[in-house]
């Protein structure tokens, strides 16, 4: 790792920021914000994962929530009083993000042909049969309980320690929220560092490649197929690693929270953040994930102020903002927030460049 | 068989309509061969057989002695067949030099491909000023300069090029050809496909004159060059 001064100080800085994030929320907005906080680390490992689809790869996939279902529903079936099972959760998480992992590969492998808009019905159509599979699957023997959902789902809970209590740890009192804040920081922090180091390894070269120009890349001698699975799977690993977390972390599981809005949402964070850029995505996985929350809890009292009573429902203006507030940020940002250095240098290139012919 | 590549009776069909109908042609060690003929007369569709991107419906093509049938499109450009697509297809929103990277894909030398890098650079000093800059950007004729150079990287024996004078400008067409002349007198055997039958034929030593999926004509460069058939159909006169 190259590691100047200046650089260590500024790994030294964020930690210290990021350990004490969960305290300074919870003392300045309350513990409803860490737990947001909670949800918008597991949103970020979601954006990270379609992020290699989607952003490397260049695999428009609309049906990425499925992955994530696959991994709370095998954390939900596995530890939770449906089957009477209470597996360890160093087995389920892997096994999730295996079988996640799995399912990328049979989305995968009937769409290597398809591009753009056919391949995004296609994955559409995926997401939804998921879905509806886990709406359905409770009769005539019942799996995932339709559309209850599952719920009394096991705390994560490595060696006893679990991370549904309240502890006390040096003198600090933490509770699960705090706790689940630091579980999901080290897990995003995994997925940076292997988004990391795929993007600047062979294969994240043959997946921009494939992005670029699919029949050029074949005549570098790249293996189109197997390199496209594998942004599949890996991306669907990170889907169902973080479908696991949430499983645990909520406690409840229904067919609900897997629908296409879900879906469309990701896709935005990687797009609106900066397709194929770690830190724009991550900026991109926050941001969505807290606008909503901030227009929910922020549209009523503003209102009070401004006029003294509510006109207008916060519930329904809150989706409202939120669309006008991506529609500003993609007409004033059209590469994302926070692109690559080459996107942003494309962009400054062609407005330099002349146009000639040769 | 001492043809580095041979092709027999090659049949293809693309969405029901056949592109070629039974075509047979050779390419030596060391020999440039151009493959002349009209927009739609089966060019492309054949390179693209050659290099493994469509599946012939009848026919052989064999390399060094080897049939090709069951040889998967990236399996071919590790055993020294490479495509210089039509259209250049580079990587638009990779560096010139990312781009060069990705030809020796098939590669581990890693020694051996930084020097690689470094004659490109020599051979092509338009790239070597350009070389942090996204291909993309590049004008019509570097960008060909940036496909062809990609495709060396893989250290080809057989290099096919498709169209290169497509779309580009007089003089930059000019310095094209002189490139592919290069290139082919280092040694690399290349199989040209053209519309430009003129300036395909004068850097060839043979020719192949394709019409509506069948060849037609086959013979000396030369000999192509002079014949009336080919004069009238292609070089307008």
């Amino acid at each position: 790792m190259r590691c100047s001064p200046n650089s260590r100080w500024f790994w030294v800085v964020s930690t210290l920021v990021l350990l004490c994030l969960p305290f300074a929320t919870d003392a300045l907005l309350g513990r409803g914000w860490v737990r947001i906080a909670d949800f918008a680390l597991l949103y970020i490992m979601l954006a990270l994962g379609l992020n290699i689809v989607v952003g490397y790869a260049g695999l428009l996939d609309l049906g990425y929530i499925a992955f994530f279902a696959v991994g709370a529903y095998n954390y939900a079936l596995l530890s939770s009083p449906q089957f009477g099972l209470h597996w360890p959760v160093w087995v389920i998480l892997p096994l999730g993000a295996l079988l996640a992992c799995g399912f990328g590969v049979l989305l995968g492998a009937p769409t290597l042909r398809l591009r753009g808009d056919y391949l995004a019905i296609v994955t559409l159509g995926f997401g939804e049969i998921i879905r509806i599979f886990l709406n359905n699957l409770n009769t005539p023997v019942n799996i995932t309980n339709g559309p209850q959902g599952v719920s009394m789902i096991d705390p994560i809970a490595p060696g006893g320690f679990s991370f549904g209590a309240t502890h006390e740890l040096f003198g600090f009192s933490l509770p699960s929220v705090h706790l689940y804040f630091y579980l999901f920081l080290a897990f995003t922090g995994l997925v940076i560092f292997v988004s990391r180091r795929l993007e600047h390894s062979r294969i994240g070269r043959a997946w921009m490649a494939i992005r670029e120009d699919e029949v050029a890349a074949q005549s570098m001698g790249i293996n189109t197929r197997n390199v496209k699975l594998l942004a599949f799977a890996m991306g669907a690993t990170f889907g169902g690693l973080s479908g696991g977390l949430f499983a645990g972390f909520q406690g409840f599981v229904s067919p609900e929270s897997f629908g296409l809005l879900e879906s469309v949402m990701i896709l935005c964070m990687v797009v609106l953040g900066g397709m194929g850029n770690i830190a724009g995505v991550v900026l991109g996985g926050l941001l969505l994930a807290l606008l909503p929350e901030a227009f929910r809890h922020g549209a009523g009292p503003l209102q009070q102020a401004l006029f003294g009573h509510i006109l207008i429902d916060p519930e329904s203006l809150r989706m409202l903002l939120f669309g006008v507030a991506l529609i500003v940020i993609m007409l004033v940002r059209p590469a994302g927030l926070w692109p690559s250095g080459k996107r942003r240098r494309e962009l400054e290139d062609e407005g330099a460049a002349t146009g000639g012919g040769a | 068989m001492s043809a580095l590549l041979h092709v027999q009776d090659l049949k293809v069909s693309y969405g029901g309509i056949q592109a070629l109908k039974g075509i047979s042609l050779e390419v030596r060690a060391g020999e440039l061969v151009a493959l002349i003929g009209s927009n739609g007369a089966g060019k492309t569709t054949t390179l693209k057989t050659l290099a493994g991107l469509l599946r012939p419906t009848e026919g052989s093509i064999h390399y060094q002695g080897d049939d090709l049938a069951r040889v998967p499109a990236h399996q071919r450009v590790r055993d020294g067949l490479a495509l210089v697509p039509e259209g250049r297809g580079v990587f638009a929103r990779l560096t010139v030099a990312e781009n060069l990277h990705m030809g020796a894909y098939t590669r581990s030398d890693t020694a051996d491909i930084a020097a690689d890098l470094e004659r490109m650079y020599a051979t092509f000093p338009r790239l070597a000023e350009r070389r942090q800059q996204l291909a993309g950007t590049l004008s019509g004729g570097e960008q060909q300069l940036v496909a062809m150079a990609r495709a060396l990287m893989s250290r080809p024996k057989l290099l096919m090029l498709d169209e290169p004078s497509m779309g580009l400008a007089p003089l930059m067409v000019a310095k094209i050809f002189e490139t592919v002349r290069e290139i082919a007198a280092q040694g690399v055997s290349i199989l040209l496909v053209e519309q430009n039958a003129k300036l395909a034929l004068q850097v060839a030593q043979r020719g192949y004159v394709l019409e509506s999926g069948k060849i037609t004509l086959a013979d000396a460069a030369a000999t192509l060059l002079g014949s009336d058939g080919v004069r009238r159909a292609y070089l307008g006169g």
